[in-house]
């Protein structure tokens, strides 16, 4: 299954230009960084043909699950998006 | 410069109880919210406990948007192509002022938030407040938020802010949450016709039926689903914990879906059409991962200061109680001509540890790491308990002793008689 079709249905206001989730590589990802290609309830990370760990937080649901897990190993740098950007829910 | 007597930020339960009682009793209160409106990042099953409102806004009832009173509830243990559990439904919960809703959070909490308003607070939505200011001597004087980088001033800030307290640990006065201590959920709402879901789940006019479901659905992972009706919709969802998902890879989407295919969830669902999918942390590590709750010149309330009773599915309620206690508590010091200070905060932890909140998190402050190290209660368990009960009621000439004999032999070679002596002494070691 993929998780694009259900996020399809989400309501979003994308600040264009302005992630609020980056990788800050430090050479291979950790086992917690990797784990996020499965783990995010939105699918934003993937792993690259080189073993690299990417995120594209468009399709963010803002829970913090990514920040949670790599809390430790200083990988992410992650913020709430700017107010009224990001997921917008119609029900919640 | 101006100056508030209070700030709240966020605009969850916790926020808008804590705003609109300060707002209430006449002082200057700013909160500040960064979704484009009070809930629009907001997510909960989602389960409104009454009394907890009641104690705030007494004629809720009339105004609030609610979705059906629940007079059934029902626990199940599921193994892959069985349910067993118990019901409990009864016409008491018919009454006047019916004990439990099931409510949609954006449209709650947007009414919730008009209340604030017409109170008297001053709200500010779509601005993410970034940290808290500090004076010399360490004291929280105020915010700072992503609009600008000036500081806006306050005796006392309440941080409502969310089980990510971003700003709490940001600002230094709590640590970040631990994977252990918190469960990721996912959740859809299903649309079906009104009187679909009346004639699936047996109930009229605005009666409502949860479901809560445990066992091999959660894949081997510590956590438990659930579906809920809604007036017009079912929110349908599954958590487990953060750490769980981490260790084991699993996608917390395919366990939606295993959930959603289950034989006995299936038919509840059949021909809805989805509308939304969200996710969301719930703080569980319970009482001993609850932090400092207050300092010179602030307090933390609801889910940033992990006040969930994972075990009654309690949170939103803790979020109004607490919310409620910390601006009684403001208020209080106010009429009194009383400072902001640590000590005379510390009057909110009292009234909490006097209260039903910390009674209750105390009583079951072992439960998150029995749960942690026993994972037979979601996959040996509910095996056992369907092989049990199919052998139970399949009429099929085997002689009753024989069923029993077969059945007790089960148990044993699932869990050995050691280990089910000795997860009984757990469970009731966690309960006390």
């Amino acid at each position: 299954m993929k998780v694009e079709e259900k996020l399809y249905n989400n309501r979003y206001m994308v600040d264009e230009g302005h992630p609020h989730i980056a990788i800050v590589a430090k050479g291979a990802p950790s086992p917690a960084l990797k784990s996020l290609v499965t783990v995010c309830p939105a699918g934003c990370y993937a792993e690259e043909e080189d073993g690299s760990v990417v995120v594209t937080p468009d399709g963010c649901l803002e829970c913090g699950t990514c920040r949670v897990i790599c809390a430790g190993t200083g990988e992410l740098q992650w913020d709430y998006p700017r107010g009224g950007y990001g997921i917008l829910f119609k029900f919640g | 410069m101006e100056k508030f007597d209070a700030i709240v930020v966020g605009a969850g339960p916790s926020g808008n109880s804590a705003a609109y009682v300060l707002a209430k009793a006449g002082l200057s209160v700013l909160q500040v919210e960064r979704g484009e409106t009070s809930g629009s990042k907001n997510v909960q099953g989602a389960i409104l406990y009454a009394t907890s409102l009641e104690k705030i806004i007494p004629d809720f009832r009339e105004e609030a948007p609610l979705e059906r009173h629940i007079v059934e509830q029902r626990l199940w243990m599921l193994d892959d192509r069985s349910h067993c559990g118990t019901h409990y439904r009864s016409d008491t919960f018919n009454e006047e002022r019916p004990n439990r809703y099931t409510i949609v959070r954006a449209q709650f909490d947007k009414w919730f938030n008009s209340k604030v308003r017409e109170a008297g607070a001053l709200v500010v939505c779509e601005t993410t407040v970034t940290e808290l200011a500090r004076d010399e001597k360490g004291k929280v004087v105020g915010i700072k938020t992503d609009r600008d980088d000036s500081v806006i001033h306050a005796d006392v800030v309440i941080l409502a802010d969310g089980v990510n307290s971003l700003v709490g640990q940001r600002s230094g006065i709590r640590d970040e949450i631990k994977p252990e201590h918190a469960a990721l959920a996912v959740k859809e709402m299903h649309f079906l016709p009104r009187e679909v879901i009346e004639q699936r789940f047996n109930v009229k006019d605005n009666e409502g039926v949860v479901i809560e479901a445990l066992g091999t659905v959660t894949m081997g992972l510590m956590g438990t689903a659930f579906l809920y009706t809604n007036g017009e919709s079912l929110s349908v969802g599954i958590g487990c914990l953060v750490s769980d998902f981490r260790d084991s890879g699993t996608s917390p989407y395919v366990m939606l879906d295993k959930f959603k295919k289950h034989p006995s969830i299936a038919p509840l669902i059949e021909g809805s059409e989805v509308k939304e999918y969200a996710a969301h942390l719930i703080p569980e590590g319970g009482y001993k991962a609850i932090p400092k709750l207050h300092g010179d010149g602030w307090l933390i309330v609801g889910d940033s200061g992990q006040f969930v009773n994972s075990m009654h599915r309690e949170g939103s309620n803790l979020a109004m109680e607490t919310g409620r206690m910390a601006a009684e508590t403001v208020v209080a010091l106010k009429a009194e001509g009383k400072s902001m200070t640590e000590a005379n905060l510390a009057r909110y932890r009292k009234t909490l540890e006097d209260s039903f909140v910390m009674k209750d998190l105390k009583k079951y402050k072992n439960l998150p790491e029995i749960l942690h190290e026993n994972r037979q209660f979601v996959t040996t368990y509910p095996n056992l308990l369907s092989k049990a009960a199919e052998t139970w009621f399949r009429v099929d000439g085997m002689p009753k002793l024989d069923k029993e004999k077969t059945i007790f032999r089960t148990f044993r070679s699932g869990r050995r008689l050691r280990g089910l002596i000795g997860d009984a002494v757990k469970i009731a070691r966690a309960w006390r």
